[in-house]
Protein backbone atom coordinates (compact mmCIF):
# COMPACT_ATOMS: atom_id res chain seq x y z
CA UNK A 1 0.00 0.00 0.00
CA UNK A 2 1.59 3.26 -1.25
CA UNK A 3 1.85 5.61 1.75
CA UNK A 4 0.45 9.06 1.42
CA UNK A 5 2.96 11.99 1.97
CA UNK A 6 1.80 15.22 2.07
CA UNK A 7 4.32 17.81 0.10
CA UNK A 8 4.16 21.47 0.91
CA UNK A 9 5.63 23.91 -0.60
CA UNK A 10 8.83 25.79 1.00
CA UNK A 11 7.36 28.70 3.40
CA UNK A 12 8.29 32.22 1.71
CA UNK A 13 9.99 35.37 3.31
CA UNK A 14 10.11 38.62 1.79
CA UNK A 15 12.82 40.45 2.24
CA UNK A 16 12.33 44.18 1.82
CA UNK A 17 15.83 46.25 1.86
CA UNK A 18 16.01 50.12 1.93
CA UNK A 19 17.99 50.30 -1.13
CA UNK A 20 19.54 53.45 0.05
CA UNK A 21 21.11 54.85 -3.10
CA UNK A 22 22.41 57.85 -1.00
CA UNK A 23 24.34 55.75 1.01
CA UNK A 24 26.80 52.88 1.53
CA UNK A 25 24.77 51.61 4.25
CA UNK A 26 21.98 51.06 1.42
CA UNK A 27 24.45 49.53 -0.83
CA UNK A 28 25.24 47.28 2.00
CA UNK A 29 21.54 46.26 1.89
CA UNK A 30 21.36 45.46 -1.63
CA UNK A 31 24.66 43.09 -1.68
CA UNK A 32 23.51 41.64 1.60
CA UNK A 33 19.78 40.93 0.38
CA UNK A 34 21.06 39.60 -3.05
CA UNK A 35 23.49 37.30 -1.40
CA UNK A 36 20.24 35.52 0.85
CA UNK A 37 18.04 35.03 -2.16
CA UNK A 38 20.75 33.73 -4.70
CA UNK A 39 22.84 31.37 -2.00
CA UNK A 40 21.72 31.49 1.49
CA UNK A 41 17.91 31.28 1.00
CA UNK A 42 17.35 30.42 -2.74
CA UNK A 43 14.16 29.04 -2.16
CA UNK A 44 12.59 30.13 1.29
CA UNK A 45 13.26 34.45 -0.01
CA UNK A 46 11.85 36.83 -2.32
CA UNK A 47 12.37 40.34 -2.43
CA UNK A 48 10.30 43.20 -2.95
CA UNK A 49 10.73 46.28 -5.14
CA UNK A 50 10.30 48.79 -2.30
CA UNK A 51 8.96 52.22 -4.60
CA UNK A 52 6.70 49.29 -6.32
CA UNK A 53 4.45 49.97 -3.23
CA UNK A 54 3.82 52.93 -3.61
CA UNK A 55 3.01 52.57 -7.03
CA UNK A 56 0.20 50.11 -6.76
CA UNK A 57 2.16 47.21 -6.99
CA UNK A 58 0.02 44.59 -6.70
CA UNK A 59 1.83 41.85 -6.52
CA UNK A 60 4.07 43.50 -4.12
CA UNK A 61 1.26 44.59 -1.64
CA UNK A 62 0.03 41.15 -1.68
CA UNK A 63 2.72 39.58 -0.70
CA UNK A 64 3.19 41.63 2.13
CA UNK A 65 -0.41 41.06 3.29
CA UNK A 66 0.02 37.64 2.91
CA UNK A 67 3.35 36.45 3.95
CA UNK A 68 6.06 37.14 6.66
CA UNK A 69 8.43 39.90 5.75
CA UNK A 70 12.08 41.06 6.49
CA UNK A 71 13.31 44.77 6.39
CA UNK A 72 16.58 45.89 5.97
CA UNK A 73 17.27 49.49 6.56
CA UNK A 74 20.72 50.95 5.89
CA UNK A 75 20.11 53.73 8.38
CA UNK A 76 18.05 54.66 11.49
CA UNK A 77 15.02 56.49 9.20
CA UNK A 78 13.82 53.05 8.69
CA UNK A 79 12.60 53.68 5.53
CA UNK A 80 12.00 50.33 4.24
CA UNK A 81 10.37 49.33 7.50
CA UNK A 82 8.08 52.78 7.46
CA UNK A 83 6.64 52.15 3.99
CA UNK A 84 5.69 48.29 4.71
CA UNK A 85 3.78 48.85 7.59
CA UNK A 86 2.00 52.20 6.17
CA UNK A 87 1.24 50.56 2.73
CA UNK A 88 1.72 46.80 3.66
CA UNK A 89 -0.81 46.88 6.03
CA UNK A 90 1.34 45.28 8.98
CA UNK A 91 4.56 45.04 10.63
CA UNK A 92 7.40 43.30 9.10
CA UNK A 93 8.24 40.07 10.94
CA UNK A 94 12.08 41.64 12.03
CA UNK A 95 13.53 44.82 10.99
CA UNK A 96 17.35 45.05 10.66
CA UNK A 97 18.72 48.74 10.93
CA UNK A 98 22.55 47.97 9.15
CA UNK A 99 24.21 50.53 11.31
CA UNK A 100 23.47 49.47 14.22
CA UNK A 101 24.01 46.35 13.53
CA UNK A 102 27.56 46.83 12.46
CA UNK A 103 27.93 49.22 15.50
CA UNK A 104 26.68 45.97 17.51
CA UNK A 105 29.72 44.22 15.98
CA UNK A 106 32.14 46.30 15.36
CA UNK A 107 32.77 46.34 11.72
CA UNK A 108 33.18 49.49 9.66
CA UNK A 109 30.93 50.45 6.93
CA UNK A 110 31.79 50.60 3.42
CA UNK A 111 33.35 53.49 2.40
CA UNK A 112 31.45 54.04 -0.84
CA UNK A 113 28.00 53.74 -2.05
CA UNK A 114 29.54 53.21 -5.92
CA UNK A 115 31.11 50.04 -5.19
CA UNK A 116 31.71 47.53 -2.14
CA UNK A 117 35.35 46.43 -2.11
CA UNK A 118 37.19 43.40 -0.54
CA UNK A 119 37.02 44.78 2.83
CA UNK A 120 33.57 44.86 2.91
CA UNK A 121 32.74 41.57 2.27
CA UNK A 122 33.03 41.00 6.22
CA UNK A 123 30.19 43.55 6.67
CA UNK A 124 27.97 41.61 3.75
CA UNK A 125 28.27 38.63 4.77
CA UNK A 126 27.22 39.56 8.98
CA UNK A 127 24.06 41.46 7.39
CA UNK A 128 23.18 38.01 5.06
CA UNK A 129 23.71 36.11 8.12
CA UNK A 130 21.63 38.14 10.36
CA UNK A 131 18.88 38.23 7.39
CA UNK A 132 19.32 34.76 7.14
CA UNK A 133 19.29 33.88 10.64
CA UNK A 134 15.86 35.59 10.60
CA UNK A 135 14.42 33.90 7.82
CA UNK A 136 15.24 30.66 9.77
CA UNK A 137 13.17 31.53 12.88
CA UNK A 138 10.11 32.61 10.93
CA UNK A 139 10.13 29.24 8.41
CA UNK A 140 10.70 27.10 11.49
CA UNK A 141 7.46 28.15 13.47
CA UNK A 142 4.54 26.01 13.04
CA UNK A 143 1.33 26.73 11.43
CA UNK A 144 2.15 30.81 10.72
CA UNK A 145 5.39 32.83 9.41
CA UNK A 146 4.63 32.04 6.22
CA UNK A 147 2.70 30.15 3.46
CA UNK B 1 20.17 72.67 -16.48
CA UNK B 2 23.14 74.79 -15.73
CA UNK B 3 22.79 76.64 -13.01
CA UNK B 4 21.90 74.20 -10.28
CA UNK B 5 22.34 70.82 -8.70
CA UNK B 6 20.96 68.31 -10.91
CA UNK B 7 19.50 65.04 -9.05
CA UNK B 8 19.47 61.85 -10.72
CA UNK B 9 17.14 59.59 -9.21
CA UNK B 10 17.78 56.02 -10.20
CA UNK B 11 15.32 53.63 -9.17
CA UNK B 12 15.63 50.79 -5.94
CA UNK B 13 14.99 47.89 -8.41
CA UNK B 14 17.18 44.81 -7.52
CA UNK B 15 15.53 41.65 -9.12
CA UNK B 16 17.35 43.04 -13.17
CA UNK B 17 20.51 44.92 -13.50
CA UNK B 18 18.76 47.75 -15.03
CA UNK B 19 18.03 49.20 -11.78
CA UNK B 20 21.85 48.69 -11.19
CA UNK B 21 22.76 50.76 -14.52
CA UNK B 22 20.42 53.29 -13.40
CA UNK B 23 22.80 53.35 -10.03
CA UNK B 24 26.33 53.58 -11.27
CA UNK B 25 25.13 55.34 -13.95
CA UNK B 26 24.43 58.35 -11.40
CA UNK B 27 27.39 57.13 -9.66
CA UNK B 28 29.45 57.99 -12.47
CA UNK B 29 27.96 61.39 -13.27
CA UNK B 30 28.38 62.27 -9.56
CA UNK B 31 32.14 61.45 -9.14
CA UNK B 32 33.30 61.29 -12.37
CA UNK B 33 31.74 63.50 -15.27
CA UNK B 34 30.07 66.08 -13.14
CA UNK B 35 31.46 66.19 -9.77
CA UNK B 36 29.59 69.17 -8.07
CA UNK B 37 26.92 69.38 -10.48
CA UNK B 38 25.10 66.18 -9.47
CA UNK B 39 23.61 64.55 -6.56
CA UNK B 40 21.34 62.12 -5.52
CA UNK B 41 19.24 60.85 -2.79
CA UNK B 42 17.53 58.08 -1.58
CA UNK B 43 14.16 56.95 -3.66
CA UNK B 44 13.06 55.48 -0.11
CA UNK B 45 13.60 58.51 1.62
CA UNK B 46 10.87 60.74 -0.50
CA UNK B 47 8.55 57.65 -0.21
CA UNK B 48 8.54 58.61 3.57
CA UNK B 49 8.40 62.77 2.53
CA UNK B 50 11.77 63.10 4.61
CA UNK B 51 11.90 66.99 4.59
CA UNK B 52 15.48 66.73 3.43
CA UNK B 53 14.94 65.05 0.45
CA UNK B 54 11.41 66.28 -0.60
CA UNK B 55 13.21 69.91 -0.48
CA UNK B 56 16.01 69.00 -2.49
CA UNK B 57 14.09 67.00 -5.22
CA UNK B 58 11.42 70.07 -5.36
CA UNK B 59 14.09 73.28 -5.74
CA UNK B 60 16.50 71.77 -8.38
CA UNK B 61 16.56 69.98 -11.89
CA UNK B 62 15.45 66.42 -11.68
CA UNK B 63 16.48 63.34 -13.69
CA UNK B 64 14.91 59.97 -13.32
CA UNK B 65 16.29 56.58 -14.39
CA UNK B 66 14.31 53.62 -14.07
CA UNK B 67 15.00 50.05 -14.76
CA UNK B 68 11.61 48.88 -15.66
CA UNK B 69 8.58 49.87 -17.54
CA UNK B 70 6.69 50.44 -13.74
CA UNK B 71 8.90 53.70 -13.80
CA UNK B 72 8.67 54.18 -9.93
CA UNK B 73 11.66 56.59 -9.97
CA UNK B 74 9.52 59.06 -12.01
CA UNK B 75 5.80 58.13 -10.43
CA UNK B 76 7.53 58.83 -6.49
CA UNK B 77 9.10 61.90 -7.76
CA UNK B 78 5.70 63.06 -8.99
CA UNK B 79 3.65 61.78 -5.67
CA UNK B 80 5.27 64.91 -4.34
CA UNK B 81 4.46 67.19 -7.06
CA UNK B 82 7.34 67.24 -9.11
CA UNK B 83 7.51 66.60 -12.74
CA UNK B 84 11.10 65.47 -13.82
CA UNK B 85 12.81 67.78 -16.20
CA UNK B 86 13.67 64.08 -17.67
CA UNK B 87 12.86 60.46 -17.56
CA UNK B 88 15.05 57.72 -18.64
CA UNK B 89 14.18 54.16 -19.19
CA UNK B 90 17.48 52.14 -18.95
CA UNK B 91 16.26 49.40 -20.84
CA UNK B 92 15.79 51.71 -24.19
CA UNK B 93 19.81 52.29 -23.69
CA UNK B 94 19.82 48.61 -24.05
CA UNK B 95 17.57 48.47 -26.88
CA UNK B 96 20.51 50.57 -28.56
CA UNK B 97 22.96 47.90 -27.57
CA UNK B 98 21.98 44.66 -27.52
CA UNK B 99 24.93 43.29 -27.68
CA UNK B 100 25.44 44.66 -24.39
CA UNK B 101 23.62 42.70 -22.31
CA UNK B 102 25.01 42.76 -18.41
CA UNK B 103 26.31 39.47 -17.28
CA UNK B 104 25.01 39.69 -13.74
CA UNK B 105 22.41 41.73 -11.41
CA UNK B 106 24.56 43.80 -9.20
CA UNK B 107 27.78 42.63 -11.14
CA UNK B 108 27.24 44.12 -14.31
CA UNK B 109 30.34 42.73 -15.84
CA UNK B 110 31.90 44.22 -18.76
CA UNK B 111 28.64 44.63 -21.38
CA UNK B 112 26.73 46.36 -18.09
CA UNK B 113 29.86 48.67 -17.49
CA UNK B 114 29.72 50.03 -20.78
CA UNK B 115 25.99 50.72 -20.83
CA UNK B 116 26.73 52.47 -18.04
CA UNK B 117 29.32 54.59 -19.88
CA UNK B 118 26.93 54.95 -22.40
CA UNK B 119 23.99 56.30 -20.63
CA UNK B 120 26.07 58.31 -18.13
CA UNK B 121 27.85 60.46 -21.13
CA UNK B 122 24.68 60.87 -22.98
CA UNK B 123 23.05 62.41 -19.84
CA UNK B 124 26.16 64.25 -18.95
CA UNK B 125 25.97 66.21 -22.44
CA UNK B 126 22.08 67.32 -20.84
CA UNK B 127 23.83 68.73 -17.53
CA UNK B 128 26.38 70.79 -18.84
CA UNK B 129 29.46 69.20 -17.15
CA UNK B 130 32.61 70.94 -17.11
CA UNK B 131 34.61 67.51 -17.86
CA UNK B 132 32.39 66.91 -20.94
CA UNK B 133 33.51 70.17 -21.83
CA UNK B 134 37.06 69.49 -21.63
CA UNK B 135 36.12 65.89 -23.28
CA UNK B 136 34.55 67.96 -26.30
CA UNK B 137 37.63 69.97 -26.63
CA UNK B 138 39.78 67.40 -26.55
CA UNK B 139 37.68 65.11 -28.90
Amino acid sequence: MLELVEITPPKKVGIIPCNGEELPEGTLTRFACRKVLDQIKPNNTVTICLPLFINNGKEERGFVENFPTITVDGCDKRCGQKITEKLGGKKPEHSIVITDLLKEHGINAPGSARTLVDMDQEAIDLVAGEIAKKVDEIISKPNDGGK
Amino acid sequence: MADKTTVVMPCSGIGKPYGEIGRQSTYTLMEDLCPGKVTTTCLAKLMIGDPDAVELVKNNPVITLDGCAQDCARKNVESIGKKPDRAVRVINTFKHHRDLKPTGILDLGEPGRKLVEILASDLALEIDCPAQKEGAADA
